[in-house]
């Protein structure tokens, strides 16, 4: 298992990139500290997804270079579980470095009780509901010694309640296993919630709008002030706030 | 939860439930009865010649013959091992072929021509081939039964693995999976619902063909059983060997069934 110490390393530098003649994204800069939670938030269609697949190392950019050191994982909206394989078998993929028997077996008990799945190791993904197979991809991704985690609208898919537990769900395992965290979503109070550091992104092609540091503790509720706060701040960066709020108590930028 | 007994509706609908259980494992039956009361009238009125048309109790007459005399069962026997043998013989070569076509669009665009060319070529066309090729005893038969089933086993496969949804080969890509971990606990999982289906519709073609194959240098087997009753006019003792191959096809195919209900399968025919 992995110390608390994380050394990752993620960053882009003047990195531009589109498909034919579309630019998608223009000359984006970014550095993703360790252990850092950072959003990106932005309309669909403005090169999220194409930012994440840049820094998986999926796509390479047509200019600028990317820097990362680590072992990624990504989390997707839907359908990543491996559909023939049991709770139990998908999260011991994140487990295939362990040789030690023993030590595997404490481990992924660890993570199944850890999301709260125990009496589910021998089902199959089908066989859960969206949220639980969700969590089975956030214990798959946090097993081992992974240490950037992409996570591409995980909860999306998901119904508004369940989508709110899983924002504490993973709140609570980032805790209990730090990493450092790059998260796509369209749902701005998802980000104020989570982030250390969101990240606006303009419509195509992309730059980074507006850069916002939320400071407070996690965890976080959805109606804490600091939240409510950093909600208004991307609304308004999106032009949806009718009344532009000034209060920055809590919010640096 | 309600308790069973409080529940006023349970007793009925169980019962309802039941007894449409009762209607849906008898009709089958039904019409089974059906058909051989079609039969025995069309013979009763003289539709056709008696000679063109055994009636029921000939054939069971002549079953109680094939039986008594042995045949019946060393033609299934031999009929059964010449399938086995192709159908084994096609998918064991036409797995790893349409695994490899599947991942690998360069060679898949160069081999589905001749693929598909062969797929359309009746296995009847190869019968004089499989004479002078393979002369006498079981080998023309399974030849040709392996070239009815080869080609589109290949195909269907060839095309499951092309159509893999691409989420499964990049989660594999994050957790490590290369070479040949990734094509037996990726590819081959990802596609092995497809794979059963495919061999259970390619096991089908292999059965019918069997009439055929044994038309050529066999001396025993329930297609040379149709061809020798033809010969001798014995139309009944060809409708006894129809009804034990039709019979046995859909046993085996009951058994390929039982492939489909393997855990990890599952998912392939629940969604």
């Amino acid at each position: 298992m992995k110390d608390n110490q994380l050394t990752t390393r993620l960053s882009l530098e003047n990195v531009s990139h589109g498909y034919g003649e579309v630019p998608v994204l223009q000359n984006l800069n970014l550095t993703v500290k360790p252990g850092e939670f950072v959003v990106l938030v932005g309309p669909s269609g403005c090169g999220k997804t194409t930012l994440l697949n840049l820094l998986s190392g999926y796509l390479k950019p047509q200019s600028g270079s990317i820097q990362r050191s680590g072992i990624i994982r990504t989390v997707y909206q839907h359908d990543g579980l491996f559909p023939w394989l049991t709770v139990k078998e998908n999260i011991s993929m994140g487990l295939r470095l362990t040789e030690d028997k023993k030590q595997h077996e404490n481990e992924l008990r660890e993570l199944i009780e850890l999301i709260h799945l125990q009496g589910f190791e021998d089902h199959y993904p089908h066989q859960l509901s969206g949220g639980m197979r969700q969590r089975v991809e956030l214990a798959r991704v946090i097993a081992g010694d992974s240490d950037i985690l992409l996570m591409d609208e995980p909860f999306s898919a998901l119904d508004y309640q369940t989508r709110l537990r899983m924002r504490q769900e993973l709140g609570r395992l980032l805790e209990k296993r730090p990493r450092t965290v790059v998260f796509v979503t369209h749902d701005i109070e998802e980000a104020a919630q989570l982030a250390d550091r969101v990240l606006v992104l303009a419509d195509r092609p992309s730059y980074i709008k507006r850069e916002l540091q939320i400071t407070s503790m996690r965890p976080r509720n959805s109606t804490d002030d600091p939240v409510v706060e950093a909600t208004k701040a991307i609304l308004s960066e999106f032009g949806l706030q009718v009344n532009e709020n000034s209060k920055k108590e809590y919010i640096s930028r | 939860m309600i308790k069973k007994d409080e529940d006023p509706n349970s007793h009925g609908s169980g019962r309802l439930k039941r007894n449409m259980s009762i209607k849906s494992a008898v009709s089958p039956f039904v019409v089974l009865a059906l058909m051989v009361f079609i039969w025995w009238a069309l013979c009763n009125f003289n539709i056709f010649p008696s000679y063109a048309l055994p009636s029921p109790e000939d054939v069971l007459k002549s079953f109680r013959e094939e039986i008594i005399a042995g045949r019946l069962i060393n033609d299934i026997i031999a009929s059964l091992w010449r399938v086995a043998v192709g159908f084994f013989l096609s998918a064991g070569l036409a797995i790893p072929v349409g695994l490899w076509l599947g991942q690998n669009a360069a060679s898949r665009r160069a081999f589905l021509p001749m693929l598909n060319f062969f797929r359309f070529l009746s296995p009847l066309a190869w019968i004089p081939f499989a004479i002078l090729w393979f002369h006498i005893g079981d080998k023309p038969a399974i030849f040709l039964i392996f070239m009815a089933a080869f080609f589109p086993l290949v195909l269907a496969i060839m095309s499951a693995v092309a159509n893999i949804p691409n989420i499964y080969f990049r989660v594999a890509h994050d957790y490590n999976y290369k070479g040949f971990d990734l094509l037996t606990k990726v590819t081959f999982p990802a596609v092995l619902p497809q794979i059963i289906t495919s061999l259970r519709v390619v096991y089908g073609i292999a059965w019918v063909v069997i009439v055929a194959a044994e038309m050529v240098g066999c001396q025993d087997g329930l297609g040379y059983g149709i061809w020798e009753a033809r010969n001798g006019l014995r139309l009944d003792s060809a409708v006894c060997y129809m009804i034990v191959i039709g019979i046995l096809g859909m046993c085996i195919d009951r058994l390929l069934i039982q492939l489909t209900k393997l855990p990890s399968v599952r998912w392939g025919y629940e969604r």
